[in-house]
């Protein structure tokens, strides 16, 4: 039971945590880390709203990257035009992407399971050699971004100012996810994802609801691709691969799907993981792979203990396990 | 509560070459409860999906009340009141009894932009999910999770959703499967008590509920009715008795 207590202190104590990290990195006069840990949480950002289609409905959708591509290339086209209004940047980010996630996804739904990941990807692909031939926005070489958003009390110019701008926006999504999930939008959207037949027979539109999460996850992606472009004053096709979608994967894989704080944990890990190994060696990639299968394998219920506590703090104690089961598939 | 009408007109239904439903008519009166019997593969569930919308008719029509919903989706007929309970037990496993019945009792309302209150902290539909509960005996499982119940315990939460997303129509397919004696004689009680609140079709197996419950009685052999008629008139009926109830005198 008190393992339970504890969990209901993780998500706090987890951002605690990361508000100290500027703190610790000046102390120790290593700037580089906020700079690292700001694409962490821009990357937990994103993985958490991917996880509002993958964990929440089960669609897996392997083509996130295209919404942060339409983030960052907002940003940079905009800057470009002169236009450094960081609220009109956001506006235009949220527009673009919104209407981009209408149609894609209007699209997408048409399809289920191999279907939906390969026309996601699809998508994905398409808008990222769109960028490859567009020279005009830098094609292959990207687009630099001189002027960094301005929102006039503020201005993402350096990582301090993208690090809390990227920690406000996490936790503002970690308590809304809490919420949404046991909403009755949530709860349907879930409900699709057991047994859309059913959640049809009592007249809901499966098709709207996950529409909306389509919608509401391709948003807060471009949200994080909006922060990106500003972390790295740099927009460039490559943040569009299908690297990225693949990687905001298996974040949420190692974090645990269907868990809000589990996206966030997993990008924290992979990232430093992947930094940690570039570190000793060049050839990373040979650890990385069977480090993240063996995740995979071994802790297919890795944080279950977790994800019982906070979605059921109460009673519950035998129950919770099995509703981890169907959940996570 | 006012219940309408439910009927059929001649309705059609191939799988591949197989005429699963051959030209069915019902005429199912508001507040009736018509009960559907028929052997094993005589296209009892297949008729329930035609009508729910579930699947979609090769032919023939389907009215509720006054309105033609040949042919609508299923959220149309699900407004005019149309539920249906699943004889494979389909309840949303990882939620608890409450959480299942308050989705149901949601429907009307539907989903909208309702992302920050809990779903289980809507007055109104707790209100209506606890009646049912009660009614259902589920109360005590009310935060137990779908996945743990009992197996009569998961037919009786399958009717309880039916009954909470508050039907004006009701197709039941056989929801005594698989309960105890003890079971059963609590879902034929509660059937007793909706009797004259809903038009319910009933697709049962167990005769003694069937006899007990229904105002009328259609027989379906190979997707086709072979009789209509009242618990007596079926009983005494000589294609009945050979197509379903043998034919043996003894029987």
């Amino acid at each position: 039971m008190h393992r339970n207590k504890w969990a209901g202190w993780l998500l706090p104590l987890l951002f605690v945590a990361l508000a100290c990290i500027p703190f610790v990195a000046q102390a120790m006069d290593e700037p580089f880390y906020v700079t690292f840990f700001a694409r962490v949480l821009v990357y937990a950002l994103a993985a958490c709203a991917l996880n509002i289609v993958l964990g929440f409905a089960g669609l897996v959708s392997f083509g996130h990257a295209l919404f942060i591509g339409l983030g960052c290339y907002t940003v940079a086209i905009l800057a470009d035009a002169g236009i450094a209004n960081g609220w009109v940047q956001l506006a235009a980010c949220i527009a673009v992407c919104a209407a981009v996630a209408v149609l894609v996804g209007a699209v997408c739904l048409r399809t289920s399971g191999i279907g939906f990941i390969m026309i996601t990807l699809a998508f994905s692909q398409m808008f990222y050699f769109l960028m490859v031939s567009l020279t005009p926005f830098g094609g292959d070489d990207g687009l630099n971004i001189y002027e960094s958003s301005d929102f006039g009390l503020f201005q993402l110019g350096g990582s301090q100012e993208v690090y809390w701008a990227a920690w406000a926006l996490l936790l503002l999504l970690a308590l809304f996810l809490n919420r949404l999930r046991h909403s009755p939008f949530g709860m349907v959207l879930r409900a699709t994802h057991i047994n859309p037949r059913r959640v049809d027979a009592f007249g809901y539109s499966v098709f709207r609801v996950q529409l909306s999460a389509y919608v509401l996850s391709g948003v807060i992606t471009g949200m994080a691709g909006f922060l990106l472009a500003n972390l790295t004053a740099f927009a460039v096709p490559s943040y569009i691969s299908w690297h990225v979608s693949g990687e905001l994967i298996v974040m949420i894989v190692i974090g645990g799907i269907g868990l809000v704080t589990g996206p966030v944990l997993g990008a924290i890990v992979f990232l430093v993981m992947e930094e940690l190994l570039k570190g000793l060696t060049t050839h990373w990639m040979l650890f990385m792979g069977p480090a993240i299968v063996a995740i995979a394998l071994l802790g297919r219920n890795q944080f279950a203990w977790l994800k019982a506590g906070i979605s059921r703090p109460g009673p519950m104690k035998t129950a919770a396990p099995r509703r981890v089961a169907g959940e996570a598939r | 509560m006012n219940a309408p009408s439910l009927s059929c007109r001649g309705l059609v239904r191939y799988f591949g070459g197989l005429k699963a439903t051959d030209g069915v008519s019902l005429d199912i009166a508001p507040g009736e409860l018509h009960a559907i019997i028929g052997p094993n593969g005589a296209g009892k569930t297949t008729l329930i999906n035609l009508l729910t919308g579930e699947l979609a008719s090769h032919g023939g029509s389907i009215r509720i009340g006054r309105d033609d919903v040949t042919g609508q989706p299923v959220q149309r007929r699900v407004e005019l009141g149309l539920l249906r309970s699943y004889q494979i037990t389909s309840v949303f496993d990882a939620f608890t009894v409450g959480e299942n019945i308050c989705l149901a009792a949601r429907r009307r309302q539907g989903v909208g932009w309702a992302v920050w209150k809990p779903l289980t902290a809507y007055e109104d539909i707790m209100r209506v999910a606890r009646g049912v509960m009660a009614d259902c005996r589920l109360l005590e499982a009310e935060h137990e999770l779908a996945a743990n119940l009992a197996y009569g315990q998961r037919r009786q939460l399958e009717i309880a959703m039916a009954l909470a997303a508050e039907p004006r129509l009701l197709l039941l397919d056989e929801p005594m499967a698989g309960m105890s004696a003890a079971e059963g004689a609590a879902a034929i009680e509660l059937l007793q008590g909706l009797k004259g609140k809903y038009t319910i079709l009933l697709i049962e197996h167990d005769m003694n509920a069937v006899f007990a419950l229904a105002d009328r009685i259609s027989v379906l052999v190979y997707g086709s009715v072979v009789a209509t008629g009242t618990a007596e008139e079926i009983r005494n009926h000589p294609q009945v008795r050979q197509a379903y109830l043998g034919d043996d005198d003894d029987a």
